[in-house]
């Protein structure tokens, strides 16, 4: 299939699921800063893992040049996805497995569905999975009266704690071990009431819980890491053997991934299984990875179906300063090293994907306009830690600058009225346009100095600049500006064309 | 339109503008030539880190290291293609010890779950990132028998061993089911501290073996 593109430009059609935000992140950011708890856990694990991260990246000589290759085989991935996508399907389904396409997170929920029902059963085992979490195909599973057991013990805090995870890598990252224990203690049934907190024991526990479900369970449901389009191969990357579980003991394997997940060869994948595991947990490498190819007789599932997501990609592929985003391995190095998700944490913002990634996928998936996602390009301060952990080398911070203009945008074509904003600039284009214009403007600055107060700070501005005072001080102006004071010291000189002729 | 059909024509406008990226670079260390000897020390150190247990044998004492390997074990399982004589002291025949898997006499999960250990051999493994590849032959396995046991003995052949992923990437044959094992099954889950031992064995112990 060509790529060459005949027909008339369809619409970008946007995701759905759990990618919208609820309140606006600065709101959220706001309350979620008040959590202490939550912020002291936070500061802990993401400077832990970020030493590990640095030191076994280091260790390799060829670091640099496995990124290039990474972030240049993802281009070309996405370059060439149509044809990619036709050839994983060719030999995917000539293994024995079988591909479902879903346009977005309702039609994938209802085909998993089906296929649980086709095997009789009302309980399924997961490994975790961004996709089925991004879909909420947990929620939509237990509207259906299926029970969705998550296998991974982080997954496993969450969804006994009735709560939302935070961190893409270790979603219970908000949580400590006094919690985790609290958690278990009151929702995991035959529990030892003496557990205490060491982590070992509170991993037996969710071990001794999952077991028997493990062993019996009919179909299980997982995302996939990679798909390896020359042999129709997948992949899932882990670590407590939960995966290994699902991945082998079921009848039926179900595994939903977005279309964005594939890779050209074998030969690519080396290159992913260097970059993702010390970028992600900080390993030299994770403790299981497991790869299938359709169907291996006699050897684990032998009904096999993989889920193909859009749900918002195509539309992120669209947008050409954007479409890198779809780029992401979902390591989590960004987030563990940014300064604003060390302090307001995953929940504040609202969707699946947190942090700096979440930042410019979940708006790229759903659209700017989709309802408070706008706000998540500005939870930033561009300091660029985030593109250099990148192991993809996707330009986080230039991606959030271009979705902050397409928002200006596609505000400013909406009011009938200029915005505050806009006033603000064009006030600001009038008065550096001369200087005539900035020595009236400063005129003004005495005022300024009225509304300082006698600690000589400002506490609050009005307006659209109320924001930036909501946390900050700003010291009042001097009484008199740096233009009206040179003024006043300094003898006038003549203009320099003048002083030239001087001294000719 | 069929979801697939919608999703293709999706794609293709999404890429109307054409974008050609360049070739990728592929600058990074493909071969190595270390020594055995050093080979042999990386990936003991890599395994040590991640708390599994090694031993170094000559080909000639690895009977017996397994023997004393499974020698807590009231029960283990081998697979159907395994070298007998690693058993000769383990289990010498007759031994109500040992269970094999076989195509056609697989053993059932509750079965393995009431089996102490379960020992192997391995198809490649990679001295760098201390990682053992199965790959399901005769003498590994279906999948199944080394996750269900609590115990893993894992026997990695001298001439097995390489350095780098892209080395050992050549040796795979990718459409067999595959198992990468890095350690013992492990969580950082609580507090990113690493315990190891959750769904997975919780013990794993590698036998390298010279000479073979
Ligand atoms: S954007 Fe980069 S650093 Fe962040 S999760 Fe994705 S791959 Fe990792």
């Amino acid at each position: 299939m060509s790529n060459v593109f005949m027909g008339m430009p369809t619409l970008p059609v946007f995701g759905d699921g759990n990618l919208h935000i609820e309140e606006p992140f600065p709101a959220a950011a706001h309350r979620e800063l008040g959590n202490t708890q939550m912020r002291a856990n936070l500061r802990h694990a993401t400077h832990t893992i970020r030493d590990k991260r640095l030191k076994v990246v280091a260790e390799l000589p060829d670091w640099e040049q496995l990124r290039d290759a990474g972030s240049a085989t993802k281009n070309h991935v996405m370059a060439n996805l149509p044809a990619l996508l036709e050839e994983f399907e060719t030999n995917f389904t000539a293994r024995g497995g079988i591909i479902h396409w879903a346009r977005d997170a309702q039609e994938a929920n209802q085909i998993v569905a089906d296929l649980i029902r086709e095997q009789d059963t009302t309980e399924v085992v997961k490994v975790k999975s961004m996709a089925t979490q991004e879909i909420g195909l947990n929620e939509y599973l237990e509207e259906q009266g299926i029970s969705a057991f998550e296998t991974d013990l982080a997954e496993l805090i969450v969804q006994l704690g009735h709560d939302k995870p935070s961190h893409i890598l270790v979603p219970a990252i908000h949580k400590n071990r006094t919690e985790v224990r609290d958690i278990f203690l009151a929702e995991m049934p035959n529990v030892d009431p003496n557990l205490t907190d060491e982590p070992r024991l509170l991993a037996m526990a969710a071990r001794e819980h999952l077991r028997r479900k493990f062993l019996s369970a009919k179909v299980a449901v997982s995302g996939a890491n990679f798909a390896l389009a020359d042999s129709g191969t997948l992949a899932v990357v882990e670590s407590e053997g939960n995966g290994r579980m699902c991945l082998t003991l079921p009848e039926t394997l179900i595994t939903v991934m977005g279309i964005e997940k594939l890779l050209p060869t074998k030969d690519d994948l080396e290159v992913f299984m260097q970059l993702l595991p010390r970028s992600s947990t900080g390993e030299r490498m994770n403790p299981y990875t497991s790869l299938w190819t359709g169907v291996t007789e006699g050897d684990g599932p032998q009904n096999v179906h993989l889920v193909l997501l859009d749900n918002g990609r195509t539309a992120a592929l669209a947008d050409k300063y954007g479409r890198t985003a779809l780029n992401c391995i979902r390591c989590s190095a960004c987030m563990n090293v940014c300064p604003v998700y060390e302090r307001t944490g995953g929940h504040a913002y609202g969707s699946t994907y947190p942090g700096p990634i979440g930042a410019i996928l979940t708006p790229l998936l759903t659209g700017i306009k989709s309802e408070e996602n706008s706000t998540l390009p500005y939870a930033s301060s561009l300091c660029g830690a985030c593109y250099d952990a990148c192991p993809v080398k996707i330009n986080i911070p230039e991606i959030l600058v271009h979705l902050r203009g397409e928002d200006v945008d596609s505000k400013r074509g909406e009011k009938k009225l200029p915005s505050q904003m806009d006033l603000m600039m064009k006030g600001g284009a009038w008065a550096f346009s001369s200087g005539k214009h900035l020595g009236l403007l400063e005129k003004g600055l005495p005022l300024g100095k009225l509304a300082g107060g006698r600690d000589k700070k400002i506490k609050r501005l009005p307006g659209i600049a109320a924001g930036w005072t909501q946390s900050r001080d700003i010291p009042a102006p001097p009484s008199q500006s740096f233009r009206d004071w040179w003024k006043k010291d300094h003898e006038p000189v003549a203009p320099i064309n003048e002083q030239e002729k001087l001294t000719k | 339109m069929s979801a697939k059909e919608e999703i293709l024509s999706r794609i293709t406008s999404a890429l109307r503008d054409a974008p050609t990226p360049g070739p990728v670079p592929r600058e990074y260390r493909t071969v190595s030539d270390m020594p055995e000897a050093e080979l042999i020390e990386l990936l003991v150190d890599r395994l040590e880190d991640y708390k599994a247990h090694v031993d170094v044998v000559e080909a000639a004492d690895l009977s017996a290291t397994i023997a004393e390997r499974l020698k807590d074990a009231s029960s283990f399982v081998v697979p159907h293609g395994i070298d007998g004589t690693w058993l000769a002291d383990a289990a010498p025949a007759g031994d109500a010890r040992r269970r094999i898997d076989a195509p056609g006499a697989v053993l059932g999960v509750a079965e393995l779950d009431g089996t102490d250990a379960v020992l192997t051999s391995s198809a490649v493994s990679i001295a760098e990132s201390g990682t053992i590849v199965l790959d399901g032959s005769g003498d590994q396995g279906r999948r199944a028998i080394s996750l269900v046991p609590d115990h893993h003995v894992c026997v990695v052949p001298v001439s097995s061993i390489v350095r780098l992923l892209p080395e050992a990437m050549q040796r795979m044959d990718i459409t067999r089911p595959l198992t990468w094992i890095s350690g013992p099954s492990a969580t950082s889950d609580i507090e990113l501290e690493r315990v190891e031992g959750v769904h997975g064995p919780r013990q794993l112990d590698v036998i390298i073996a010279k000479g073979l």
